[in-house]
């Protein structure tokens, strides 16, 4: 006689699923009770509760904007709005940090001691002083010590560096004096820029590690193969060495740029209107603290999901040409 | 908002989470006397409403509300546990339940009144927003700041006013935005901003206990919104939040009738009636409140009627010097009023 249930049992893979499910559908479950419980628990204290919010006009100004943004338009596009900016300078960081670390990572080999000493004291001294007291410093360095607006420096035709921040040419404009500062063509603020220079200076010394870690996971022997060649050895770093060693960093460089991209929620230390100073903002002009910050969780989460996805697939298609 | 905030704000959200209905409940009153002290909410320091000297003492008109609290329900002006909360955290504290008052020049609108679960009690400081710009600036006026980059600190009601106020001139303006108050004070007096906007009186403390060089700013004349400021309480508890509001009225109440922190116990035998009432000689008025007769005497001798807080903290007898203006006795021109405590 056939038993079904039995041989359900012995069925190791079907069982397996059914044990996933049951957990996810628990998971799930109790995800809902958290969530019915914490709406009503608000709704008891008379705190209001739901994303409708997310649809009325905002009603304040933000700094600064990839996007047009006016105070009439709704929360979402403020969210929006710091999402972008996060984003913005989250990437001109990662790009800054990866050039400066990689020619760090590589100074911290080279033969000459006075070079390899100062590298080592960089990654060692950025490495060790926490990230918000750098940036704290940087701000207040860039807007204690630059001119004011009326008094720019102007290093180069048309580039002005003030307490308003930089202001360069950009789309056919050149920025020119106006009422309160510069005005035209392309401009960043103080805030942008000491966020940018307080994560890439922070990151590069974490990349310098993983790229100095990963030159020397490369045998010697490529080395010496390299110089019997007859390259220099910045083209055998180029040519032989770097393509070999970047297999092996870009899993922990994933991790800083995650980590990067994380920390630049200091922001709202110095001013700079990212995700989580509109969340912070938003936050207190409606009250609803557990939407805002669930916003902020998922657009985090997806940012991070987002990035180790990339990364993954540069990840295998380099193992791939490696072969 | 900064690791602080974030402890508050998964602490309010497991709370709500995980407290079924009932567990809350117990009455504010019950344990503040159980614990022994009133859990107060001010700000991280702003002379003359919360300001901390460099011994960790707390002074200031929002400050001496709790310590009269502090004095009508324990019996102690000194039970006072203080709990220096920036802008943005304030509110997460009421609702957690970190605060059972929260004393910190709030200015009461519908929204905050209607939607983040608490109420506010009465008007203790009538404010405005103000602006204010270093001496050498252009600008002479709030009008002639269109354009203009503004220290704001946010979590305020002085970030949409800003907004508004522009936007009815047509013009723009470019906040920058500060979550502590010391970074906004520190971009500001460097130079970063044209101009730093929050509500008068606070400008007035700020140029006077914060700026390098007080001569060197100078505040602008209009006052572009309604600032009433006043203590909060969490919502759901009708009793605290009648104690809270009543305090502040008997305060206001005793500088109409004259008793001051000098002469309230020799005015016990007054033969007013509306005295022995507020001072427990007469009839009971905190029997009503849950408190004991002398309720109102005890906060009174503790600190002082409303105007000699007001004196002590921002009037004459402070180096701000703040003129009474809208918030003298109505009985003088202003607007301080308490309905009778009878
Ligand atoms: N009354 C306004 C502004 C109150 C406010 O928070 N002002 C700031 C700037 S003066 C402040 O007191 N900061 C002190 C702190 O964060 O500790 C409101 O209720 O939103």
């Amino acid at each position: 006689m056939r038993r079904p249930f039995a041989e359900f049992r012995r069925h190791a893979s079907s069982r397996a699923f059914c044990y996933q499910l049951l957990v996810a559908g628990l998971a799930l479950a109790l995800v809902w009770l958290l969530v019915e419980q914490t709406g009503a628990e608000l709704r008891t204290r008379g705190i209001r509760s739901g994303f409708a919010f997310l649809f009325e006009p905002a009603g304040f100004s933000i700094g600064e904007s990839v996007l047009d943004f006016d105070a009439a338009q709704p929360y979402w596009r403020a969210f929006l709005v710091g999402v972008l900016n996060t984003l913005r300078v989250a990437l001109a960081a990662i790009v800054l940090a990866t050039v400066l670390g990689l020619c760090l990572g590589a100074c911290s080999l080279t033969r000459n001691v006075l070079l390899r000493g100062l590298c080592r004291a960089y990654v060692e001294v950025f490495r060790n002083i926490p990230l918000l007291l750098q940036l704290l410093t940087w701000y207040f360095l860039l807007a204690e010590k630059l001119p004011s607006a009326d008094a720019a420096l102007n290093p180069l035709p048309g580039v002005f560096l003030s307490k308003s921040g930089l202001a360069f040419p950009w789309g056919g404009e050149v920025p020119a004096a106006g009422d309160f500062g510069i005005a035209g063509g392309g401009a960043v603020t103080p805030e942008f820029l000491a966020l940018l220079l307080g994560l890439s200076g922070y990151g590069a010394a974490y990349l310098a590690e993983i790229v100095r870690a990963g030159i020397l996971s490369v045998p010697r022997g490529q080395v010496d193969a390299a110089a019997a060649l007859g390259m220099t050895p910045l083209q055998g770093l180029r040519a032989v060495v770097l393509p070999q060693a970047l297999r092996l960093m870009i899993p922990p460089a994933t991790n800083q740029f995650l980590n990067l991209t994380k920390n630049s929620s200091l922001a709202v230390a110095v001013g700079y209107p990212d995700l989580v100073s509109i969340a912070n903002t938003s936050l207190n002009q409606t009250g609803q603290a557990a939407e805002c910050i669930s916003i902020l969780m998922a657009v985090y989460l997806g940012l991070s999901l987002l990035t180790a996805a990339a990364t993954g697939w540069y990840n295998r298609r380099q193992l791939r040409r490696g072969h | 908002m900064n690791i602080a905030g974030w402890k508050c704000c998964s602490a309010l959200i497991a709370v709500l989470a995980l407290t079924p209905l009932a567990a809350h409940a117990g009455k504010t009153l019950d344990l503040v006397r159980q614990q022994g002290r009133v859990a107060c909410g001010v700000s991280t320091g702003l002379a003359g409403f919360s300001g901390v000297d460099s011994k960790g003492n707390w002074s200031g008109l929002d400050t001496d509300i709790c310590r009269g609290i502090a004095a009508a329900v324990l019996g102690d002006p000194g039970k006072v546990k203080w709990l220096p909360l920036n802008s943005q955290q304030r509110f997460t504290a009421l609702q957690a339940g970190e605060v059972d008052v929260l004393s910190r020049n709030t200015t009461w609108t519908l929204t905050r009144d209607a939607s983040m679960g608490l109420h506010f009690t009465a008007i203790t400081y009538y404010d405005g927003q103000g602006f204010m710009v270093p001496k050498q600036s252009k600008a002479s006026s709030v009008k002639q700041l269109r354009n203009a980059e503004i220290c704001v600190q946010s979590g305020t009601t002085t970030e949409k006013n800003l907004n508004d106020y522009f936007r009815a001139q047509g013009a723009k303006v470019r906040p920058v935005v500060f979550e502590s108050f010391e970074a906004s004070l520190k971009a500001f007096f460097s130079g970063r901003c044209q101009a730093y906007t929050t509500d008068v009186s606070s400008l007035v403390s700020i140029r006077d206990k914060e700026a390098p060089k007080p001569g060197d700013y100078v505040i602008l004349p209009e006052v572009i919104s309604k600032e009433p400021l006043g203590p909060a309480v969490r919502r759901g508890d009708d009793e605290w939040f009648a104690i809270v509001k009543w305090l502040v009225f008997a305060l206001i109440e005793a500088e109409e009738l004259g008793i001051t922190q000098a002469n309230a116990d020799s005015l016990r035998s007054s033969p007013n009636p509306a005295v022995q009432r507020l001072l427990g000689s007469g009839d009971d008025s905190g029997r009503l409140l849950g408190l004991d007769r002398e309720w109102a005497l005890r906060a009174i001798k503790a600190v002082g009627n409303y105007g000699e807080i007001f004196e002590r903290n921002l009037g004459s007898g402070s180096s701000l010097k703040l003129p009474r203006g809208s918030n003298a006795l109505w009985t003088k021109g202003g607007l301080m009023y308490a309905p009778p405590v009878r």
